[in-house]
């Protein structure tokens, strides 16, 4: 059995607003184990990138919190820390990467400098060797030149280049876990195609682990080992990727893959589409969350949120129409009460 | 320039092989500027040269990274921007060398589907005033008729036409993109260019506004330019694809023949780096090295050299021409990608 890193349990996040507490994520569980690379797919507004906020307790800056559920890291529970004991794990032994590697950087500093700043302050090193250490690192994300990289700002790289220095910060303490929010997302496909195999070659020389976020299918696929499928704000689904991709379940995933352009082979025709958009948090249907756009919805779907359903081992799904499978565990005694 | 070549059976909207568009030796510079004085101190050759053309009721698909110039093209090709040189033939006639009226006249008939849902639409207009605006400005119909009219294109978009008369805001990105959609097509033109139109879009709603496009284009007889980045995108859409890089076109072919056997190694690179939604499949991915180089300073011969797996001594020195080395297959290259495989 692999060891565990991040156990995410029933995890409530969300914001207040006018109207009351929005839960931008709706109790959400999830287990990233070490070595292993877990993404999170999902359309805008499904939760994803408040799932990440959370696990890092940025999300108290974000104006949200967390209001229910455990995340435990080595067997502490992260959302029970103060700001003062996440300030020592984050960017230390959970590091973050954003979409963006131009905003992410901060203009008036060499890059040499922003990768020294956390070898600093983390690991108490001298400037000097802290600069020493960046432009090592420099050098581990494939930017040529870097000694003379290290004095430049971050204007005088291209996108592609940014996103490498900041891989190397987030990489600067050698980190457990890596949380990596559409990465590659602003990037163009070739140089998405050469971050992710940056990406893959440090996992597999650092054995960290990643937890990955994006929107798309084809980054999921080449990436993950385990694939969570996030739909207004909860998990419909989740499991290896060869079951998600072999044995889509859940009628959202099944669309989300057949929506895509060319997966079924044939050009030209009529593209599959999920009818309507995922509804604004807040404004919830009752029931399944999806049930208004799914084409096999019925009344039990309408009146009753379903519970996780075990396809397999490795694959779970929260979808009524595999209500003779067994449910997950540690759903079980809420079901008989429901 | 461009052989028709036999087109394949099970191609479903048959492009007539009449040319609705040609563009000969198209450039557009843009000034860099130095100083107080601003001098001229040199140029960003964002579209350098593109013979091209765009056949009556096709789509062409238009790919290429950031910065390759495909934006640029689309606005010199509908005259928003000027070119710096070479021709737009719309039904034969120069739209570059056309007296505003007569340009305004034309624009009925050419019209532009911009990225951003949220950018393209101005937020104090009443939907119903931004989709009408062209036949207020072109027409000069009453508001009766110009309100009917809005209707109809509404419905033929997919909109509750009952909510004409609410702001842009209040629609989802998907919905926005109808309405820009709707403005696109409300004078009937005869060519759209479709700028990263659905680029912005989640893959749910994006499936549904390709397959909108598509509809629109069967009923309404439309020729698209599809410009996107998006390349699974532009294979379902394109009839034909053309791939630009640093202000060139370096290959242009029919869809299939273009995505199942690439002949330039860039066109190749590209469509190896798109990740395939199927996992296990270790392709043989040619992964480029470095970043497109900067269009001020494009490197000498071929552009693609300094990034290119097969570069040789030829192509840094001779710029290869966009010539048919098979037959309906354009491609600018010294050494094709023939019998590699």
């Amino acid at each position: 059995m692999a060891e565990k890193l991040l156990e995410i349990q029933k995890l409530t996040a969300g914001f207040a607003a006018e109207k009351g507490l929005l839960k931008a994520t709706d109790g959400i569980s999830l287990t990233v184990d070490k070595g292993q690379t877990v993404c999170i797919v999902g359309e805008s507004g499904s939760g994803k990138s408040v799932t990440s906020l959370a696990i890092m307790r940025l999300i108290d800056y974000a104006g949200g919190m967390i209001l229910d559920g455990q995340i435990n890291f080595h067997g502490q529970d992260l959302a029970a820390k103060s700001q003062e004991e996440m300030r020592r794990i984050r960017g230390n032994q959970i590091a973050m990467i954003f979409q963006d590697p131009m905003s992410s950087l901060n203009p008036v500093f060499t890059i040499g400098e922003q990768i020294a700043e956390s070898l600093r302050l983390h690991q108490n090193k001298s400037d000097a060797e802290a600069m020493k250490l960046a432009v090592d690192l420099i050098r581990l994300v494939g930017i040529p030149a870097p000694e003379i990289r290290a004095k430049q700002y971050p204007h005088e790289l291209s996108g592609g280049m940014c996103q490498r220095v900041v891989i190397a910060i987030a990489l600067a303490c050698n980190p457990e876990l890596l949380i990596a929010d559409e990465p590659t997302t602003a990037l163009d496909v070739t140089v998405q195609a050469q971050i992710l195999d940056l990406l893959r070659k440090l996992q597999s020389e650092l054995g960290m682990s990643i937890l990955l976020i994006t929107h798309d299918m084809g980054v999921a696929a080449e990436m993950a080992d385990r694939i969570a499928v996030m739909y207004a704000g909860a998990i419909v689904e989740e499991g290896t990727v060869e079951e998600i991709f072999d044995r889509p379940s859940h009628p959202y995933t099944v669309g989300l893959l057949q929506s895509i352009p060319g997966f079924e082979g044939g050009r030209g025709g009529e593209l599959y589409t999920i009818s309507g958009t995922i509804p604004p948090i807040g404004q919830l249907p009752g029931g399944c969350r999806f049930h208004p756009r799914c084409p096999h919805a019925v009344d039990l779907c309408r009146n009753q949120e379903p519970p996780d359903f075990m396809i397999s081992d490795d694959h779970r799904t929260a979808c009524w129409l595999f209500k003779d499978k067994p449910v997950l565990a540690d759903y079980s005694d809420e079901v008989k009460r429901a | 320039m461009m052989n028709k070549t036999a087109s394949l059976p099970q191609l479903p909207p048959s492009p007539s092989s009449e040319v609705l568009l040609e563009v000969k030796d198209i450039k557009k510079y843009f000034p860099i500027t130095k100083g107080l004085l601003n001098r001229t101190v040199g140029q960003v050759k964002a579209v350098d040269g593109v013979n091209l053309s765009i056949r009556q009721g096709e789509t062409f698909g238009l790919v290429g990274e950031s910065g390759c110039g495909k934006s640029t093209f689309g606005r010199v090709l509908l005259r928003l921007q000027s070119a710096t040189g070479g021709q737009v033939l719309f039904k034969g006639k120069d739209i570059h060398s056309l007296r505003s009226g007569d340009m305004r006249k034309l624009r009925e008939e050419m019209q532009i589907i911009f990225q951003d849902p949220f950018g393209s639409l101005n937020p104090r207009f009443l939907v119903k005033d931004i989709i009408g605006e062209p036949l207020r400005i072109h027409r000069n119909m009453p508001a009766k008729l110009i309100d009917a009219r809005v209707v109809e294109l509404m419905e033929l978009v997919g909109l509750d036409a009952s909510r004409r008369n609410r702001y842009p805001h209040e629609f989802s990105g998907g919905q926005r993109q109808r309405i820009g959609i709707a403005r696109a097509i409300a004078l009937n033109p005869k060519f759209i260019v479709a700028d990263e139109a659905v680029s912005a879009l989640d893959v749910s709603v994006q499936s549904q506004v390709i397959n909108l496009l598509m509809k629109l284009q069967k009923e309404l007889g439309l020729t698209f330019l599809f410009i996107a980045h998006g390349l699974n995108v532009v294979r379902h859409i394109s009839d034909r694809v053309g791939v630009m890089y640093l202000g060139k076109l370096v290959e242009v072919g029919e869809t299939e023949e273009l995505f199942a056997a690439p002949l330039h190694p860039y066109t190749a690179a590209l469509l190896s780096a798109i990740p395939k939604p199927t996992p296990r499949r270790k392709q043989d991915r040619i992964v480029l090295e470095g970043d497109v180089p900067s269009p001020a300073n494009p490197p000498s011969g071929c552009r693609f050299h300094t990034r290119c797996p097969f570069v040789q001594d030829k192509c840094r020195q001779v710029e290869p021409l966009l010539e048919e080395v098979v037959p309906g297959r354009p491609v600018a290259c010294h050494f094709p990608l023939l019998a590699h495989s």
